[in-house]
Formats: C-alpha cells, structure tokens, sequence
C-alpha cells in the first residue's frame, strides 16, 4: 500500500507544480535581475563549458524573430543558459528576449520565479505570439522534452518529433525563423532512454503531463530516474550556430506546405549540426 | 579591475592621435573587436559614441560607449552607456627623439552580482589583458608601418 502511495502522491505533486507552473506575463522579465547574473553565467560559460556562439550578429537586431533551437541536456539545458548569456550580452539585456519552457520547470518555487525574471514565459502558442507581437524574440525548442531525454548516441541529431507547431506561430506572428544549432548538451551526462513506455505504463501522460520518464546516469546520483531534480553536468564543450533568417512565406508563399517547411528547417538544422559534430574529436572534452 | 597595459612607437604623438582618432582604424588593430559603429551624428570628438562589441571567453561584451575626454594629442576617454559597466583611455605621451608611450587603460566592474561578480572580475582579467596586449603590439605595428610609408620617412 505505502510502496504505491508514495509514487502516486510523488506524480500528484508533479502535477500539481505543473498546473501552477502557468505563466504568461511579459513583465516579469527583470533586466537588472538578468544582468546581475551574466558574470556567473560568463564564468561557467568560458572556463567550464568552453562555450562559443556563432554568428550571433544574423539575429536581426530591429526587429521580432522566432528563434528555433534543438534542445540538449536533460532538465539541465546548459546550451539554453550559454545561449541567453550571449543574446544578452551581444544586444544587451535592456532588448526584450523571451525563452518559452515547459511548465515543470516554471512551477518549482525556486527555479520558476528565477526563469520567470530572466524573461522565460511557459511554453503555449499564445504565450510565444504575446512576445512576438511586443517586438521580442523568442527563444523555442520543438523538441521540448522528446528531444533533450533522447539518448546520447542521438546527440548530433535534430528530433523534433514531428512537432510544427512553430511554423504556424512564425506564419502567424509574420517573422522569421532563426535556427540555433547546439552540440554537447547531451554529453552532460550518459543519456539512456527517454523512457516514453515507462512513462505511458505508469500513466503520466494523464496524471502529470509526461510523456516521457527519463533514465540516464549523471552526477551525483548514478542512476537518474526522471531528472527531476536535476543533475550535475559534465563539462561538456557547448558550441551554438546561429544560421541564417528564414522567411517562411518568401521562400514558401503565403499558404506553404507546413511538412515542406518543416523538412527545409530541420534539414538546414541537421547540416549545419553534422558540421559541427565533424568538428569535435573527443565527447565532452571536443 | 583596472588594468593598464603599454607600449612604445617610433612614431609621433600627432600621428598616433590622428590614428587613434579615426573610428574606421578600430576593427583594424582591437583584438577580439567584433563590432564598432558610430552610433549618432559625430563620427568622433567628446560626445561621440559608438556601438561596440569585444569578444571576451564565451561572450560578446560591450554595448553603446561615450567619449567622455577629447584632449588633443593626449588623451582619449570613454564610458559605457549600455551593456558591462566600463571606462577606457588611450593615454599618448611624447617621448625624446620623436617617440611616444601609448598607454591602453580599461575598468570595469560588475555592482550587484555579489562574490560571483568578484570573481569574474577576476576571472575576466586573464583574457582581457591578454587581449590588450595584443591590441597594443597591433598598433604598434600598423603605426610604425604607416611612418615609414609616410612622405616625410621614419620619424627620429
């Protein structure tokens, strides 16, 4: 009886923190709060990740954008902090740029209040559009929690997981697309399963929103069940791409066929990150 | 921090300040410049500001600058306006026999961010002097190459 209460009162509160991890307001972005943390993120940025990001400068600096990343790393998404520090420092923190994540991590006490002021907004289309329509770029990760549990012998590939839901706010917001290619999130720790099965078996699709239940090896548990809490990264070499702007309905018309944008992307996505995994000689070290 | 590097040329204080006071040099002989605009109507002189960007370890720093001292031919100051809170100077002084000592100055700070920020001060010194450095040695360079395809020859 106790063994199954307990993982059930554990999924009820995962729910619980995922309901209340809603959050949508603008003005919770605190650009003093922001800068006050960009020497401790160009700390760990420069001597313990090595970190680079490129072609920054093709983010149009007068105008909204929706950049499309590939998401790495567990809960962990140190490709996600490497890249906010270089937008911020680049444009300066007093440019509106907001970051959409998925609710669990919004509604932990702690972690929530600190995303929500660095400018990051729960992910929903009509959260993304609010942003955008006030000039911001947005930061999106389609992948969401498909692609950063998928397993590390998947790290150089892009796994959207057939989500387009992007495009159609691009073509709805009318701004380009901005693909921001990352290698070595995954290589933060030993990534084994995204656990989809495990998570359909034990319900928390219904119960607490989860598709997938997460199993890796990673400091300082070992065995890592979920990530929930976590974990301690590897120092893994990060490198970001910025690629080109895409103007969806220049290229494609203004009724595109979504599946053909959404191959043009993640094919442009997927070169661009076999360039970079021809760069790296060694996991983690690079 | 404040961090002070420099050097001496074989060349004139006038021709290192007409050099310094060119915006269009700056990306020529600033490593890890990665941008310098002018930003408004006065492409230089006090009040002129430019929009800059130095790459330091894992980021791109710097924002909108102001020259805030325009003192011909010794020195030229400026403060941030956006972006890391900074001053800089380049300080020109003659020298016996046609010479000039350039010193490059650079402060900065980051108020509010507590021991971390402390650190990175810190931190952030070994690839910002090394940068300065290298700066230095490439002006030293473009100037000493421009005297001596000047008409007048090599100075001294």
């Amino acid at each position: 009886m106790i063994g199954e209460a307990i993982p059930a009162a554990a999924f009820r509160y995962l729910g619980e923190r995922i309901g209340a991890g809603s959050s949508g307001s603008l003005e919770d972005r605190d650009p003093d709060f922001i800068r006050q943390n960009l020497p401790l993120l160009w700390l760990l940025a420069t001597f313990y990740f090595r970190a680079q990001v490129r072609d920054l400068a093709r983010v149009p600096a007068d105008r909204p954008v929706l950049l499309v990343g590939n998401h790495s790393g567990g809960n962990v998404i140190v490709d996600t902090f490497v890249f906010s520090l270089a937008f911020s420092t680049h444009f300066g923190v007093e440019r509106p740029f907001h970051q959409l994540a998925h609710n669990l991590a919004m509604g932990w006490p702690l972690a929530g209040s600190m995303l929500r002021r660095s400018g990051t907004l729960s992910a929903s289309h009509d959260h993304a559009e609010k942003a955008l329509a006030a000039g911001a770029p947005v930061l999106v990760y389609p992948g969401g929690d498909w692609e950063t549990h998928r397993p590390s012998w998947h790290g150089n590939k892009i796994e959207f997981g057939g989500r387009k839901g992007f495009i159609k706010l691009a073509l709805d917001a009318g701004v380009p697309i901005v693909p921001v290619v990352s290698i070595g999130g995954q290589e933060t720790a030993l990534f084994l399963s995204r656990g989809h099965r495990l998570a359909k078996a034990l319900r928390l699709d219904r119960t607490a929103r989860l598709k997938v239940l997460p199993i890796s090896l990673g400091l300082p548990w070992g065995i890592n069940i979920g990530d929930f809490a976590g974990h301690f990264p590897l120092p893994a070499k990060i490198t970001i791409q910025v690629l080109p702007p895409i103007d969806v309905v220049e290229r494609f018309g203004a009724d595109p066929d979504v599946e053909e944008v959404y191959d043009f992307v993640t094919d442009q996505m997927q070169m661009a990150l076999d360039g970079l995994a021809a760069e790296r000689r060694f996991p983690v070290i690079g | 921090m404040r961090i002070d590097e420099s050097v001496e040329v074989t060349v004139p204080p006038e021709t290192v300040w007409h050099y310094l006071e060119d915006p269009e040099n700056y990306l020529h002989f600033m490593a890890g410049l990665t941008h310098w605009e002018v930003a408004g109507d006065r492409a230089n002189g006090l009040g002129a500001r430019y929009r800059i960007l130095l790459q330091v370890g894992a980021a791109e720093v710097g924002g909108l600058i102001e020259m805030v001292e325009w003192n011909e031919p010794f020195d030229i100051a400026w403060h941030a306006i956006t972006g890391v809170e900074h001053r800089g100077r380049w300080r020109i002084r003659p020298l016996p026999e046609g010479c000039t000592r350039i010193e490059f100055r650079w402060a900065y700070a980051f108020p509010g961010s507590g021991v971390p920020g402390l650190v990175t001060e810190l931190a952030a010194s070994i690839p910002v002097r090394r940068q300065m450095r290298e700066t230095l040695r490439r002006l030293q360079y473009r100037l000493e190459q421009l005297n001596a395809r000047s008409p007048a020859g090599p100075a001294g």
